[in-house]
């Protein structure tokens, strides 16, 4: 028996308030600064949460403008359908709460409430997809899923402090509902080295690349850029396009990145089911792009707990697995079972 | 036009007496409209429509402040009906207050109508909110009345609810919540009726003491017999002088109040009428008018 010397364990809590990397350039609370800009311009946003400002980021317009902000309790029905009053008086209201309560304690109150009638409500949910190792109570993995089936709603899913500053006066200025997957506290800052801006409804092409293209949405974008470059030393170019806007989706974009014949990935921080893997599928589909597809997202099963770095290995979300899982599918060779993988098609 | 607003204080009793009268024959002209959709579909939630007239001729001819050319009036008081299968009694009390035209009420639930079996905002001019989904109507009402107040418009909101709703968890969310912003701009009204869709209410999840539970969350509670024009009236005008607190106002309803033949039956959430029954339903409550 070999003895190694004891590895310093990570744990769950001093994990959970950011997923930058060590050293990695952040932004401090962008979501909520972003809202005080925005309010200093137009006097009818307002701020809700559900006992959640401090953890949403929305403390901060709170503290700046405590007679816009407004505590709804642990009351995430209310939460929303107070929003959707006040839209209906003329308000435009911010409603922070995690993305787990926001989309499944209280999805009829955003459905019926806010999207039917098309109001100009801004949904932030916190901590979506895997980004805290509290587990499936906190995990919203399946958020996207839930919501882009709902009729009228705009879905955000931004991937660093640049898109999260630039999405938020665009999601206002929107005049229908929207979802914003919130990162929040220090916040990673990526996208302001590359030509790039937020629009809605828009995907960017953040890297060109002969070999393979990444279409990447949320944080996974930051993964994307990582893995292009380390594959880039290994002789593999990489194209990136940023996909910000879930829903309306590019698709324009996305068909003409995927109709290639390069290796086509998606890369999003969800469940394989209901996520970007399978609206760019349906998108190549209803084409009638033959284009495979390979997902790299997370499992269709709840996750466990721990701390997030080892979960981001674990299910393929860290930039080691996407350069090892692209690597493979380049090889072309066996490989072990990726945990997104769908059951394997007989025919 | 505005409606009339309510005289502050009441004159005399010559006065106060009209004023009743002008709501009771208002709150039949609601409730012949009632029947008069219900035989459009021979069935419905005509029994609730009954039950709740008087409640909604109080409110729509006596307090709520509204024009009825311009349902997007900033300033007006909202009534939002939570239970959207009461839509055939706020299309009645709506074409009672001018709001929509009585022509439309023959086109009540068919294709392409403007007034559909649950009410939708979208469809139908004075409908505030898409009730239908139990249980909406506090919270948005707690918003709207948060950003009103915040807005400095002085404009109520009203919003209609079941004692069945009061199955529904948002309901107590939003309860405290109105209590907590201390929004005495909101008065609920629950139509207690008693019965909801699998049986008295009693059996499928006991609410009572309904009174004490709303004051439990710090709301001015007052309960009346839902079908007395008069003790309505009294309760309305006392609960609109009510500051610091939401209020409600419980009301106590019968099922089918003011045709016999329908007060009588056996009690359905979803009551059949046949064919014949309507002309006599119309002329029972003709007859109740008269007396």
């Amino acid at each position: 028996m070999t003895s190694t010397a004891p590895r310093k364990k990570l744990t769950t809590s001093a994990m959970i308030a950011s997923f930058a990397d060590p050293g990695q350039r952040t932004t401090s609370a962008p979501f909520g600064h972003a809202l005080n800009r925005l309010a200093e311009e137009r006097p009818e946003i307002v701020g809700l949460s559900a006992d959640l400002a401090k953890y949403t980021d929305m403390h901060v317009f709170r503290d700046a403008h405590p007679d816009r902000f407004f505590q709804m309790g642990m009351a995430e029905q209310t939460l929303l359908g107070a929003a959707a009053g006040m839209a209906e008086v003329g308000l435009v209201p911010f409603a922070s709460t995690y993305s787990v309560f926001a989309t499944r304690r209280a999805y009829d109150f955003l459905c019926l409430d806010i999207a039917e009638p098309n109001l100009n409500v801004n949904v932030v949910g916190g901590l979506p997809g895997l980004t805290t190792g509290y587990g499936p109570s906190h995990q919203a993995t399946e958020d996207l899923a839930i919501l882009r089936g709902c009729p009228n709603l705009t879905i955000v899913d931004p991937c660093d402090s640049v898109d999260i500053e630039q999405a938020v006066p665009a999601l206002a200025a929107a005049p229908g509902p929207t979802y914003l997957r919130l990162l929040r506290g220090a916040v990673p800052t990526v996208l302001d080295e590359y030509d790039y801006r937020f629009e809605l409804g828009k995907a960017a092409e953040l890297r060109t690349g002969r070999d393979v293209v990444l279409i990447s949405t949320g944080l996974m974008t930051m993964r994307a850029l990582q893995a292009a470059a380390r594959l880039e030393s290994d002789s593999v170019d990489v194209a990136v396009l940023h996909v910000p806007t879930i829903k309306p989706l590019d698709t324009e974009a996305i068909l003409r990145a995927a109709r290639t014949d390069r290796l086509v990935v998606t890369l999003e921080n969800h469940t394989v089911v209901g996520g970007l893997a399978e609206s760019v599928a349906s998108t190549l589909a209803f084409a009638g792009a033959g284009t495979r597809v390979v997902p790299i997202a997370l499992p269709d099963e709840f996750l466990a707990a721990g701390a997030l770095p080892t979960l981001h290995d674990r299910y393929g979300l860290s930039t080691d697995a996407v350069v090892a899982r692209v690597k493979a599918e380049l090889g072309g060779g066996r490989h072990a079972p990726w945990a997104a993988d769908p059951e394997p098609a007989t025919v | 036009m505005t409606s009339p607003s309510t005289p502050q204080t009441t004159a005399g009793t010559d006065d106060r007496a009209e004023r009743i009268e002008r709501i009771r024959q208002a709150a039949y002209r609601i409730r012949r409209n009632a029947l008069d959709m219900g035989e459009v579909q021979g069935q419905g939630y005509i029994g609730q429509a009954l039950g709740v007239a008087d409640v909604l001729a109080v409110v729509y001819t006596d307090q709520l402040r509204y024009r009825p050319e311009d349902p997007h009036w900033p300033d007006r008081d909202r009534f939002l009906l939570s239970i959207g299968h009461y839509a055939i009694a706020l299309y009645a009390a709506l074409a009672e207050a001018g709001t929509i035209p009585l022509e439309d009420l023959e086109t009540y639930g068919s294709d392409d109508s403007r007034l559909p079996m649950s009410a939708m905002a979208s469809y139908t001019p004075g409908v505030e909110i898409s009730g239908g989904s139990l249980g909406h109507g506090l919270p948005v009402a707690t918003g709207m009345a948060l950003g009103l107040r915040h807005l400095g418009n002085p404009a109520r909101v009203f919003n209609l609810l079941s004692d069945g709703e009061l199955d529904e968890g948002s309901t107590w969310e939003a309860a405290m919540s109105c209590a907590h912003h201390g929004l005495d701009n909101v008065t609920a009204i629950v139509d207690v009726n008693a019965l909801q869709a699998d049986g008295p209410t009693a059996g499928v999840l006991r609410t009572e003491p309904v009174t004490d539970k709303w004051q439990a969350f710090g709301w001015h509670a007052v309960r009346v017999d839902g079908n007395d024009v008069a003790a309505l009236v009294e309760a309305f005008d006392e609960v609109r002088e009510h500051r610091g607190s939401p209020s409600v106002v419980i009301c106590d309803t019968r099922i089918g109040s003011g045709v016999p033949l329908l007060e009588d039956r056996e009690k359905a959430h979803f009551m059949r009428v046949d064919e014949h029954e309507w002309q006599i339903a119309r002329t029972q409550l003709e007859e109740g008018l008269a007396r």
